[in-house]
């Protein structure tokens, strides 16, 4: 049983580890740049990814401009459509949700949330930042390469990513991008060996791993599938590298290009597209599973009522993370492979829907009667719900052999992963810097502005996504920068298509309004105070607002209770914090 | 498995043994295994994830072998030796193999002395691992060197598939990479060992300003076995199929 009882605390158990020697800074450049503070590297970290993720809007409009108004736009080549689509799609899931939600929240909220002072190493945890830096910075160096960077699609796959066919491919692109990913990994895998041990050994007196919230549950989660899925990742970029530099041919058939045999032979680009995808759909739940437990406590808090079934919840994360790596290959049913093959990656597929669906069912059980709060946090993960949903559903289309062999490849598949994966997620992420910022900075973020940002962005990206389903339906192809004149494009597609691009700079622009409110509060904000949201997890029963290095001050909270006891018949107050031994004991510890 | 308190704060509470005592520690607060620092948790969450990077290697590799159409060379005659007169088949990769094991002996023992506060057993041994590593790194050279001469490159080699060739250099290279890293690392906490900063009184590391301790020894240790075992596989795959 759950201990959502209101007086269930028993006798703590001792201390087991001592206390973490912290790194005492010893001036600005230690305070505020090299910092092991995992606070600090959790602003850099998102700091950064936020930054490069405008980069990636920034293209998402230029390629939206090419596919609304085809012809206008002189210097939109077809070479630079595909470095564009390319840069965003790398930039989007990786450089900046992966980055974000695990370097980013991860970093802040594992500490405060498990009652650490800091994450377990952090030394090594300043260099996980450094080196992600390096990588942004190498990828960012793609741009201004001679050739500039890979046009291969965010999927790179061969032999086409590094023939003189595809931008980048015979010039630099290619090189920087693969050494940016390989960076990206070894940095990535310093922060998250961090983020692992200290959900597992560095939690405070009472935190059991079933008290933890669920926001916790979904970063580590997370955490453990990155560690396990960049390996392949690793691999395939460190080959694909071989192939270009070196002259081997793992993933290189023979083959002819412009009239000449070229030295390659014998690779196989099937062993690239299952490497790729082994690490790929996993990603997928990567920035999905941190965005399932974010949005469970945002729901929970705002509707000040305690989550509906959260062991159900824990294990459907830890079900959906395992499941979530034996699926790859309904990414290539139309690569060509055994029939039963197929069939076994389908029904893989589809059984991960069950605890999809029991999250669901939970978050909407949540809500069900509860006392819904329409704050911004609330407000965004409503939106998610209902993003998530609709993408999952087109997901029910593409996992099944049969239907998916039409679809592959049009923006139906397009629309769906933007839908499940690109919206959803970030949508997560703004309700979680509207709920977390009064934490981080002690202000509030405007109300007014936020609630323009948030109408605008989720009325918008349906207005964006919502009729790209039926451009895919009707059969426009994917990664197409030009449709040209051909029968069976219906003009309603292209009056959508500039429809979609309109929306798109609309939605563009409201993200603009987003980063002026995340500047402007930090000054005239109003005053947060330290638990706003009066909700019950530790990070809000900090001493001090924004918390202190160390977290903590002198002792480290006490867990008595799970994350969750909002509205409990007899309380004093409408939320009961987990540091709170209970009426008994108040005042007492 | 005896418990290591960290500090004099655990008590001697008795926990139950076998499977119930699994559930009952993962259901416990503060830690989930009791009896493992983190320092040592993170290095075997490390060779996990650096498992899975050697599984893909030797993946891809066996797909690549699988899937030629053309011969793959024969192992034996390749990996031959020429010593007075005869031809001997895998003597280097069976010396190489036996220095590698051996240098596992050495580092177990290592460990053992690093636990008694032995710094002198425990600083020799160390630098004897370390030497045998780099001997077999050394071999390793003198391996490619004898390959590159008979025409074995990246890209293509005498007697059959490309893919021989690069996926040899590749992982061999790749384990070859962490060999080097390990004997770097064999004696760095030599001079630690040596110079006493494991001790009670020792000194603060110099980024992290926190102490060590003898834990790092076998820490060290972990990293360096785990190396030797991933050498067998490839020793297995690569050079006996
Ligand atoms: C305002 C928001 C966005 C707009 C307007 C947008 C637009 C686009 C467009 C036009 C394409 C190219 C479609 C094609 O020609 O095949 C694309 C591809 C892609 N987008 Fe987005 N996108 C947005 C946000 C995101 C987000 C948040 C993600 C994060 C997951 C994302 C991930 C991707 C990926 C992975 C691709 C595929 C690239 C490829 O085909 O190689 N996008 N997006
Ligand atoms: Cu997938």
């Amino acid at each position: 049983m759950v201990d959502a009882t209101p007086h269930a605390e028993q006798g703590v158990p001792p201390a087991e580890t001592p206390e973490l020697e912290l790194y005492h800074p010893k001036g600005w450049w230690t305070t505020y740049v090299f910092s092991q503070d995992a606070k600090v590297i959790a602003i850099q970290y998102s700091g950064t990814a936020l930054a490069i993720g405008l980069v990636a809007l920034v293209l998402s409009w230029l390629m939206r401009l090419q596919l609304g108004f085809p012809g206008t736009f002189d210097f939109i080549t077809p070479e630079a459509y595909y470095q564009f689509m390319t840069m965003h799609g790398m930039i989007m899931v990786i450089y900046l949700l992966t980055a974000l939600f695990l370097g980013g929240f991860g970093n802040y909220l594992i500490p405060l949330m498990v009652g650490a002072r800091d994450m377990v190493f952090p030394y090594v945890n300043m260099l996980s930042y450094w080196i992600y830096l390096l990588a942004v910075l190498v990828l960012v160096a793609s741009f201004f390469a001679p050739g500039g960077p890979t046009g291969a699609g965010w999927t790179l796959y061969p032999p086409q990513a590094i023939l003189s066919g595809t931008p980048g491919g015979q010039g630099a692109g290619i090189i920087l991008m693969l050494v940016s990913l390989i960076l990206f990994i070894i940095g990535f895998t310093m922060g998250g060996l961090n983020y692992v041990v200290t959900v597992v050994q560095g939690r405070t007196r009472g935190m059991t791993l079933m008290r933890m919230p669920l926001t916790v549950w979904g970063i580590f989660t997370a955490t453990v599938m990155a560690l396990l899925a960049f390996p392949a990742l690793f691999v395939a970029c460190v080959m694909m590298l071989f192939d270009r530099l070196l002259g081997t041919s793992f993933f290189m058939p023979a083959l002819v290009e412009m009239g000449q045999l070229m030295s390659y032979g014998g690779g196989s680009p099937i062993l690239f597209q299952h490497l790729f995808w082994f690490f790929g759909h996993p990603e997928v739940y990567i920035v999905a599973l941190p965005a399932f437990g974010i949005v469970s406590d945002l729901i929970s808090t705002h509707a000040r009522k305690n989550i509906f079934g959260y062991r159900m919840m824990v294990w459907a994360i830890i079900i959906i993370g395992a499941l979530s790596f034996v699926v790859w290959a309904h990414h290539m049913y139309v690569s060509g492979m055994h029939p039963w093959f197929g069939f076994f990656f389908a029904t893989t597929t589809l059984i991960i829907a069950i605890p999809t669906a029991i999250k669901v069912y939970n978050w909407v059980l949540t809500l069900w009667r509860g006392d819904i709060h329409l704050t911004l946090p609330m407000l965004f993960s409503l939106a998610f719900i209902v993003t998530f949903v609709n993408g999952g559903l087109t997901g029910l289309f593409l996992g099944n052999v049969v239907v998916d062999v039409p679809l592959s490849d049009t923006m139906f598949v397009v629309a769906h992963f933007h839908m499940v994966m690109g919206v959803a997620p970030v949508l997560v992420v703004f309700g979680a810097i509207y709920h977390w910022y009064p934490k981080i900075t002690g202000r509030m973020l405007n109300e007014a502005m936020g609630q323009f940002h948030f109408w605008v962005t989720f009325v918008g990206a349906y207005a964006i996504f919502f009729p790209m389903h039926y451009v895919g339906l009707v059969g426009v192809p994917r990664r197409y920068p030009e449709l040209g004149d051909v029968a069976f494009v219906a003009d309603s597609v292209h009056s959508l298509n500039a429809f979609i691009t309109i929306a798109a700079l609309i939605v563009g622009f409201a993200q603009m309004v987003f980063l002026f409110n995340l500047v402007w509060s930090l000054r005239y904000g109003r005053e947060a105070g330290g638990n706003p949201w009066r909700a019950t997890s530790l990070e809000w029963q900090t001493p001090t607002t924004p918390p202190p290095h160390g977290n903590w001050g002198a002792a480290r909270p006490i867990v008595y209770r799970w994350a969750y006891d909002y509205s409990v018949p007899g309380a004093p107050e409408d939320f009961i914090a987990q540091n709170d031994p209970g009426p008994q004991h108040r005042g007492a510890v | 498995m005896a418990e290591t308190p960290l500090d004099g704060t655990a008590t001697g509470q008795s926990r139950p043994v076998g499977l119930h005592g699994v559930a009952a520690d993962w259901a416990s607060d503060q830690r989930a295994f009791k009896s493992v620092s983190w320092g040592k948790a993170m290095m075997w969450i490390f060779l996990l994830s650096d498992t899975f990077i050697f599984g893909c290697f030797l993946l891809a590799y066996m797909t690549a072998r699988m899937s030629t159409t053309v011969p793959w060379p024969n192992a034996s005659e390749v990996f031959a030796l020429h010593i007075g007169g005869v031809e001997m088949p895998l003597i280097l990769i069976a010396i190489m193999t036996f220095v590698l094991i051996s240098s596992s002996g050495s580092m177990a023992m290592a460990v053992n002395f690093a636990y008694r506060r032995n710094r002198r057993a425990t600083v020799t041994l160390l630098l004897l691992t370390a030497f045998l590593g780099a001997t077999f790194v050394g071999m390793q050279a003198f391996e490619w060197t004898k390959l590159i001469t008979e025409g074995v490159r990246p890209w293509g080699n005498p007697w059959g598939a490309a893919q021989f060739g690069s996926s040899f250099f590749m992982i061999t290279g790749f384990h070859g990479t962490h060999v080097t890293f390990g004997v770097i690392f064999l004696l760095i906490v030599a001079r630690k060992v040596w110079r006493g900063d494991y001790d009670d009184d020792g000194a603060r590391g110099f980024f992290t300003s926190r102490r060590g301790d003898y834990e790092q020894v076998e820490i060290m240790g972990l990293y360096w076995h785990f190396v030797d075992l991933v050498w067998v596989f490839i020793f297995a795959f690569f050079y006996l199929w």
